[in-house]
């Protein structure tokens, strides 16, 4: 079932959480939402759910306008960040709250308790009470009991946000592998970019209740609309300058712009730190001097701190294992840095970070 | 010497706890603990002890001390029921509410703790007497509160109120809202989210509640003497039992009344502790 959210605006006071935003979750899809604390991605989940009431716009399931239904009626499996297991109650009981509330058969219950159960790999633990889980335990009984009631949604809160990280990488993966058995149209609010990459079908990238992008996590990644997508999916370097003749030009360097066809005084220059490499000597004129702060090479890439006097900016690059071994670059010691690729962003297009 | 080969721990960190004093505080406890309560409850039983077994069974269970029994266990047990509800609602409706006076309310609810019971007594014996504000209404239509078991329940009703209020309170402030969020979305109405899932996460704290207000009312004689006109066999409560056999100089009776007391309420307190821990059995 797909769901349709459109021209929805949502004021809390004086603060606008949602400004008239239309977005799509197609049927089957895994959708992710992402941005930081504040962009209105939570409030969004809320109103789909209709745990929060939208002040303007319409939210529809299909093609059904599920705008004034009761949350009760909506058929809506949702997950919250905190689990929000009912304490009292045994896993297997809650797991089945749903289907004692709609008045099913012991037997159905039990039985489809099993296999839910099954489903979310806690067999056996039918009967500890949610204290006598571990936090990954938890969600994946409060999974199991969005779930037993069949629903036509699944919204997911920040699922793994609680969890620490060796759990929240198991869990991840688990939820792809769930989607891909049972593909019923799932959206889930994170903030964590890696995540959103790794789970979703695509990935909607929100900010002060506006959508920044919507893209398949390779394209988001691999062409971000604006320079705040740049700059929320993972660190990247900055150079100002000017686009002139489809090149930009910083400083001593130049990058191709062949995107930007008006020429501007003002642009700016995105460099992720694995499209930089380091080396002794310089590559070509438009290599930057830089001297090394600090090196941290453990992890599947070294990160190498430097520091360009030219701009006077410290830059970040990412060196590949080989890479690092090749080069032993040393703390303190001058080398060259050249951006392999950038994207370039003239005031135009520029929505400010 | 053999201990020091076959104990491998170093003796220093053997004995070290997480939380240094226990042997201190727990000194302490127990020494304020005797001095308080099991010396004084001692002295009653050892008290009661001078009377023979006949004797001791002719003050403690003679028609007039049953139908005391009677009247301050039933009483106490229907104004706690009562204060369960009333508190419970007025937890619910100070900590979900915001209301013009919340906070003035809110400190009003600590009152009968403050106020000296027989001031309560005094008021509501005047008040449900014949001619009394209430009174005036009621006692043409039959129902008479001054010199009833009615009017030792309400008394003890105010006497007890703030505990349950101050029991569930706190509970229903750190309750997650998601929880009810979580229940309306799997289809719970607004009722069944009360019965199944609010209501069961602030029982443990309401039975708390009820068990203190339960043990209060027991206890209580302030407030319960000036209402109830102590008729024996009708509205005579056990402890103003025990005060009119002091007045007679029969002290050894008295305590025997005591001992009773004592006993019945220490079962019911047992049993009642016992529920609590059951109920908090899952966390």
């Amino acid at each position: 079932m797909s769901i349709r959210v459109e021209q929805v605006t949502k004021r809390f006071g004086a603060f606008t959480a949602l400004d008239r935003l239309t977005v799509e979750a197609k049927g089957g899809e895994l959708l992710a939402l992402l941005g930081p604390s504040g962009s209105g991605k939570t409030t969004l989940l809320r109103i789909i759910a209709g745990l929060e009431h939208a002040d303007e716009g319409v939210v529809r399931y299909e093609e059904e306008d599920v705008t004034g239904t009761h949350p009760r009626q909506r058929g809506v499996g949702f997950v919250f960040q905190h689990y929000a297991l009912f304490r009292h109650m045994t896993v297997f009981d809650n797991i089945g709250f749903g289907m004692r509330i709609r008045k099913e058969s012991k037997q159905v219950i039990t039985q489809r308790v099993r296999e839910l159960l099954h489903l979310v790999r806690l067999e056996g633990l039918e009967n500890r009470f949610p204290a006598q889980l571990s936090g990954g335990q938890r969600q994946r009984v409060a999974l199991a009991r969005a779930l037993a009631v069949q629903p036509k949604v699944l919204l997911l809160d920040e699922p793994f946000g609680a969890l620490d990280a060796k759990v929240r990488q198991e869990l991840r993966q688990w939820l792809r592998q769930l989607h891909d058995e049972v593909p019923i149209t799932t959206i889930f609010v994170t903030h964590d970019q890696e995540e959103a990459f790794e789970v979703a079908d695509r990935v909607v990238v929100m900010k002060s209740g506006r959508i920044e992008q919507v893209g398949s996590p390779q394209e988001v990644f691999d062409h971000p609309a604006n320079p705040f997508v740049m700059d929320f999916l993972g660190h990247v370097n900055v150079f100002h300058g000017r686009v002139h003749d489809g090149k930009m030009v910083a400083g001593g360097i130049e990058f191709n712009a062949p995107e930007n066809s008006a020429n501007a005084p003002n642009a700016t220059a995105y460099v992720r730190p694995h499209d930089v490499d380091l080396t002794r000597i310089p590559e070509s004129t438009e290599s930057i001097r830089v001297k090394i702060l600090q090196i941290n090479p453990a992890g599947a890439v070294a990160r190498v701190r430097c520091y360009s006097e030219e701009f006077g900016i410290t830059l970040q690059i990412d060196l590949s294992r080989d890479r690092y071994l090749a080069l032993k670059p040393v703390a303190g010691e001058e080398l060259f840095a050249s951006p392999r690729h950038a994207r370039i962003f003239s005031p135009k297009e520029d929505y400010s970070i | 010497m053999s201990s020091a080969i076959t104990a491998p721990p170093p003796a220093g960190l053997k004995k070290r706890r997480v939380l240094p004093g226990l042997g201190l505080s727990l000194g302490y406890s127990i020494t304020v603990l005797t001095l308080l309560l099991f010396i004084p409850l001692a002295a009653c039983f050892a008290k009661a002890a001078t009377l023979t077994p006949s004797q001791f069974w002719a003050a403690a269970w003679s028609e007039r001390a049953q139908s005391a029994y009677f009247v301050t266990f039933f009483c106490s047990l229907i104004a706690a029921i009562i204060d369960s509800i009333i508190g419970v609602i007025l937890a619910w409706v100070l900590v979900r509410y915001q209301f013009f006076g919340k906070r003035f309310i809110d400190s009003l609810i600590d009152l009968p703790f403050a106020l000296p019971t027989a001031v309560a007594g005094l008021v509501y014996a005047n008040m449900y007497a014949e001619h009394g504000w209430f009174g005036k209404w009621l006692v043409p239509w039959g129902i008479h509160v001054a010199f009833t078991k009615l009017g030792i329940i309400l008394v003890l009703v105010f006497v007890g109120l703030p505990f349950v209020v101050r029991t569930v309170q706190p509970l229903l402030e750190t309750l997650d809202d998601d929880l009810e969020d979580a229940a309306e979305l799997l289809g719970a109405t607004r009722w069944q989210t009360l019965s199944m899932v609010i209501f069961p996460a602030i029982q443990p704290a309401l039975l708390t509640g009820f068990a203190l207000t339960f043990a209060r009312a027991i206890g209580e004689f302030g407030s319960v003497i000036f209402i109830s006109g102590n008729l024996q066999y009708k509205t005579e409560i056990a402890p103003y039992l025990i005060v009119s056999r002091l007045e007679e100089y029969a002290y050894a009776e008295a305590t025997a009344v005591a001992v009773v007391l004592i006993v019945i309420s220490l079962i019911l307190l047992v049993i009642i502790n016992g529920l609590e821990r059951w109920n908090r059995r899952y966390d």
